[in-house]
């Protein structure tokens, strides 16, 4: 037997393939990948990307296609936020997914800068993987997100502390 | 700023996070790195190490380490152990036991915290390994009643994750059922990664994933517990946008309240409050799209989109041309859109972001007709001028399209592909000046004017050389018809012709070969100064084989050719057989078959008769199979778990064969009484496999819980009709019954299929019948599909199904003798009329099945031709409407190989072809 499959949506829908944070000067700080690709070809698809939204102009618009996907990017100060979902995919809620994950990073840091990402990176993946789990929202509450960071920090020195 | 508590070692990473900041130089961060790795090697660091390979160096060591952080009982190093693992560790690392082990450990430590980090790396990883060891450890950790939230959240999207890489192990059971309930919970986090899971698993596990009843509450947000999900003054958006994504009914009342919504004035000046709202906005337009059968929703959705036509956030203008673009192709819209025309002719002129502009092409495209498409083709032609390079190739091609479907006289479509290759030659394909000629050779009526209008496009003393190319074919074909005037007298037209001849590439020298000739048979008083041309050494001695054979062949052709048989052997070319557009197909090919809009396929139904201007081409754009045949058919392809099963019971009562498919979605939707305000069945359109019905006629096509369809059929030849019976099993009535059939472009020509409609009702228990009648008027292979729609309890019911009809329904038996026999198949000795498949037996290789299904294939099954009484011959004739053909058939069993060869040898190549596909599904 067949499936019609005629949903014109796609079969994973909001499912992110990857996630980008970069400085201006075209540093990666953070890579998140949610499909299976290899080193070498993350290598090119970062730098393929870093380059093409660098070159955009500040009123250009956030989204743009991309090889066969949509590209949403945000600048937040000196860092470039950017996802690459899928072209049927809801480019407006992707944009405020980068925005929750800026306001996540922001509450647990106190007003985040780069060098906050820098310096904690691990931190900021934990967020994220608080945040999103392969590729889609696991949490979007804001305060449960901190508290489970809050809590992992605080296992962190209670075991710290019965090492001593 | 919460403690975030350094012990030695990130004190440690943190002056070598400085130290490599500080450093001037790629070889001093390389150095300092080096020194850093030759530390980490000594004494395993695995922070550190992790940093250096996020700024792109690559570690090749250190993954045991790593490893053993796994299961150290510091939860740091755990946690570091963990990120190491999902950022470094390929899939395929040779550890990945080592790491299974530890995550094993955690999974099964009843430590939320731990259980989580576990789950996130296999999320994070998701290998085929993992999914090996976990796939059926996780469900019972999603499912069972006394596991934490968070990490319900994490198991949900973790299997998700696991299903993406490796559907096949992921089982469905009797947790299925359960994960649906857990759209019901109280936390909005486990629903929000809950429906991301089954959203999933329903799209790709209709059968198995119980057709769910979901409760949506989006329009009661004034609930409490939303209050932390409250975005921006929106409540919970993501979710909002997943329950919508996943609804499949028709959600009126729901997205008119959305609509509404968009009209209220904002909360928030905050770009994320109207962000927020317009995703739910634009998620509920693309959702009234999608069902195209709401024209208020959608004019709606049309002037709302219209609004952001001009706003003054570059994203909504983004999105709006790109919303409207597939609004364009709905006919209840169509005019909606189109009343925007100005403000997308303006955007495409003046946005500075060339995606913008991109967009506005595509939507300029989409809401073309024949009203605006003069207006449309003469804004598109001029934006060409100043086009972006990278998006110029596919804008000439829609402009090319766009003149040819939408030409009502002749001569503008003329002017604008001629003024194409002038503003973009470079980027007009072949296929765009092959087709301007093939136009012009069909219609006589078009023919001066071209000739004349493609002479003074070739008075500029620069054009490009597929002006050349379309200017010598024309005026070698119809140059007779300006050369009354002496401005464009024969010899002018030939001077004019040869001064570009130094300047073009061999190939376009060869076609003005040609037309120097066709010049001769036109105009004898330019035989002389044209022989001369040709004998020339340039030309007869010409290094290129191609131009010097052409100049010898048709300098001796014009000297020794009488006028007779010259006017014979140059007569003006034969119309062209008419085929698809070859610039629609390469536009597709282009954008690839799934991108190519539904306005494509419509428009082609729809403008099939006037394309070209006359009625009796209305076979035009779907004809030829081509990328586009599958629009409809990419539904059908995609292949169940189920469907051995299926093929396997053939000539078995069929009703036991259609066993698990939907259950009882009404008996699920009554007991569902956890959340009554809203309650939605998801209905999975279904087509089956032809193959159970091509060695019969009669049987039950379709069996859910809800409904029966039977069918019968009966066939002489090219004529065909089906009886189909809707049986109601429930004991409530089914409104608004209809059916729909859904004929691929390129069927329709292929196979005529009419019925009447049905009764909109059903009344509980009761059956219903439709007759389809069918004519066969060429050799087809798709089948033709039928859409049947109905409202059980509140609920619309939606399914597709494939017609059992196939090629072999209008086969003839032929009896012949054996000599008779060996004798046409040694007619049909041309390779491409004979189609052959070795392939195993998939079922008992009994003679009498064999027979039985020959026998219902509709041929002849013929005794006593083959020497090897093993083999089983057969022969037939197709009638279709047009043409009969003849088919002759040899299966050759191998009982010991358990294989078949078959082979198929018919007068035309895409019935053997076809018959060679169908029959190898039987045996």
């Amino acid at each position: 037997m067949d499936i019609a499959c005629n949903n014109i949506f796609c079969l994973y829908p909001n499912s992110m393939q990857f996630m980008l944070l970069f400085s201006r000067q075209g540093k990666l700080r953070l890579q998140k990948w949610y499909v299976p690709l290899s080193d070498k070809e993350k290598k090119k698809i970062t730098r393929e990307l870093v380059q093409t939204v660098l070159a955009r102009k500040p009123k250009m618009c956030s989204f743009l296609e991309w090889r066969d996907l949509k590209v949403v990017y945000k600048r937040y100060a000196s860092l470039y936020f950017c996802c690459a979902v899928e072209v049927q995919d809801n480019e407006l809620i992707t944009l405020e997914i980068i925005h929750r994950y800026v306001e996540l990073l922001d509450k647990y840091f106190g007003s985040v800068c780069e060098l906050d990402i820098i310096f904690n990176f691990e931190k900021a993946y934990f967020i994220l993987d608080e945040f999103l789990l392969g590729g889609e929202a696991q949490e979007t509450s804001k305060k449960n997100v901190l508290k489970a960071i809050e809590q992992a920090d605080l296992l962190q020195e209670a075991i710290i502390f019965l090492d001593w | 700023m919460p403690a975030v508590s350094k012990g030695d070692g990130m004190r440690g990473l943190a002056v070598f996070i400085s130290d490599i900041r500080n450093c001037k130089s790629k070889e001093a961060e390389i150095k300092r790195i080096n020194k850093e790795l030759a530390n980490i090697r000594s004494k395993f660091k695995g922070d550190k190490l992790l940093f250096i390979f996020l700024l792109g160096h690559d570690i090749d060591f250190g993954h045991m380490e790593a490893v053993n952080l796994l299961s150290s009982n510091k939860y740091t190093e755990k946690q570091i152990g963990y990120l190491f693992i999902s950022v470094l560790v390929n899939s395929n690392s040779e550890l990945i036991r080592l790491i299974n082990n530890a995550i094993k450990n955690d999974l099964s430590s009843r430590n939320p915290t731990f259980m989580c980090l576990a789950l996130h790396c296999i999320a994070n990883v998701g290998s085929r390994e993992m999914a090996e060891a976990f796939a059926s450890e996780i469900p019972r950790i999603l499912v069972a009643g006394d596991t934490m939230d968070s990490v319900k959240q994490s198991a949900a999207l973790c299997l998700l994750r696991l299903y993406k890489t490796s559907p096949d192990l992921v089982l469905m059971g009797e947790w299925t059922s359960r994960v649906v309930h857990l759209l019901n919970d109280q936390h909005m986090g486990v629903v929000t990664a809950a429906i991301s899971l089954i959203t999933c698993l329903s799209q790709k596990n209709p059968m198995s994933s119980r057709p769910c009843v979901f409760s949506l509450q989006i329009v009661s947000s004034a609930s409490t517990d939303l209050q932390d999900y409250t975005y921006y003054f929106v409540p919970a958006p993501w979710l909002s946008c997943k329950l919508l994504r996943l609804l499949q009914c028709r959600l009126v009342e729901c997205l008119e309240t959305i609509l509404n919504k968009a009209q209220e004035p904002p909360k928030s000046k905050k770009v994320q409050h109207s962000n927020a709202k317009n995703a739910i906005l634009f998620e509920a337009i693309s959702l009234i799209i999608h069902y195209d059968s709401e024209p208020n929703l959608l004019v709606r959705a049309c002037n709302q989109l219209g609004q952001f036509l001009q706003h003054r956030e570059t994203n909504l203008r983004y999105l709006a041309l790109e919303s409207m673009c597939t609004l364009a192709s709905s006919e209840f819209s169509h005019e909606a859109v189109k009343t925007h025309i100005e403000t997308v002719i303006n955007a495409l002129k003046t946005e500075r972001d060339v995606s913008v502009r991109q967009r506005a092409a595509d939507l300029l495209y989409a809401m073309c007709d024949r009203s605006n498409a003069k207006q449309i083709v003469a804004e598109m032609l001029s934006y060409l001028e100043t086009a972006d390079y990278s998006i110029r190739e596919e804008m000439v091609l829609k402009v090319a399209i766009l003149a040819e479907k939408y030409a009502v006289d002749y001569s503008w479509y003329v002017d604008t592909i001629l003024n194409l290759i002038r503003i973009a030659g470079d980027y007009v394909s072949e296929e765009v000046w092959y087709r301007v000629i093939q136009i012009v050779i069909n219609r006589d009526d078009v023919q001066g004017y071209a000739a004349k209008t493609v002479f003074e496009a070739l008075q500029a003393p620069a054009c490009h050389e597929n002006m050349v190319k379309v200017g010598g074919y024309i005026l070698g074909e119809f140059g007779n018809l300006i050369a009354g005037d002496p401005r464009s007298s024969p010899l002018v037209q030939f001077n004019l012709l040869h001064s570009k001849f130094h300047l073009c590439s061999v190939p376009t020298r060869a076609l003005l070969l040609s037309a120097y000739i066709k010049f001769i048979n036109l105009f004898p008083e330019t035989k002389v100064t044209i022989q001369e041309v040709l004998r020339c050494d340039s030309q007869i001695r010409n290094s290129d084989v191609e131009l010097q054979q052409r100049a010898v062949e048709y300098l001796k052709l014009s000297s020794i050719a009488s006028t007779d048989v010259l006017a014979t052997v140059l007569e003006e070319m034969p119309p062209f057989p008419e085929r698809e557009s070859s610039i629609l197909a390469k536009l597709k090919k282009k954008k690839g078959p799934g991108a190519v809009s539904v306005t494509e396929l419509d428009d082609s139904k729809r403008e099939a008769g006037e394309l070209n201007g006359g009625g009796e081409r209305a076979a035009e754009t779907a004809s030829t199979p081509s990328p586009s045949a599958d629009l409809l058919g990419i539904r059908s392809s995609a292949p169940m778990s189920a469907a051995p099963a299926a093929a396997g019971s053939l000539l078995v009562d069929v009703f036991s064969e259609v066993g698990p498919a939907a259950p009882a979605a009404a008996a699920a939707a009554v007991n569902n009484d956890v959340n009554p305000i809203l309650l939605f069945l998801v209905t999975f359109k279904l087509a089956l496999s032809l193959s159970r019905f091509v060695c019969k006629n009669n049987g039950v096509l379709f069996e859910n819980q809800l409904l029966q369809i039977g069918i019968k059929s009966e066939y002489r030849q090219n004529l065909g009709r089906m009886y189909l019976f809707y049986g109601n099993k429930t004991s409530v009535q089914f409104a608004s019954f209809s059916t729909t059939r859904l004929c691929s472009l390129t069927l329709c020509p292929q196979l005529n299929v009419q019925s009447k409609p049905v009764e909109p009702l059903v009344e509980g228990g009761a059956q219903i019948q439709q007759v389809l009648n069918i004519e066969c008027l060429t050799d087809f292979s798709d089948a033709p599909l039928l859409n049947i729609k109905f409202r059980y309890g509140g609920a619309l019911q939606n399914l597709t199904l494939k017609l059992p009809v196939t090629i072999n329904k209008f086969f003839q038996p032929t009896e012949m003798a054996s000599q008779d026999f060996f004798q046409r198949w040694k007619q049909l000795s041309q390779p491409q009329q004979e189609a052959q498949k070795i392939f195993k037996a998939n079922h008992g290789m009994d003679t009498e099945v064999i027979k039985a299904k020959l026998l219902g294939l509709g041929s002849a099954l013929l005794d006593n031709v083959d020497p090897n009484p093993e083999n089983y011959v057969c022969a037939g004739v197709i009638q279709t409407k047009g043409q009969q053909v003849g088919c002759l058939l040899r299966l050759e069993p191998n009982a010991q190989a358990q294989m078949y060869r078959l082979t198929l040898r018919c007068s035309k190549e895409s019935v053997s072809k076809r018959l060679c596909e169908l029959l190898s599904e039987q045996f």
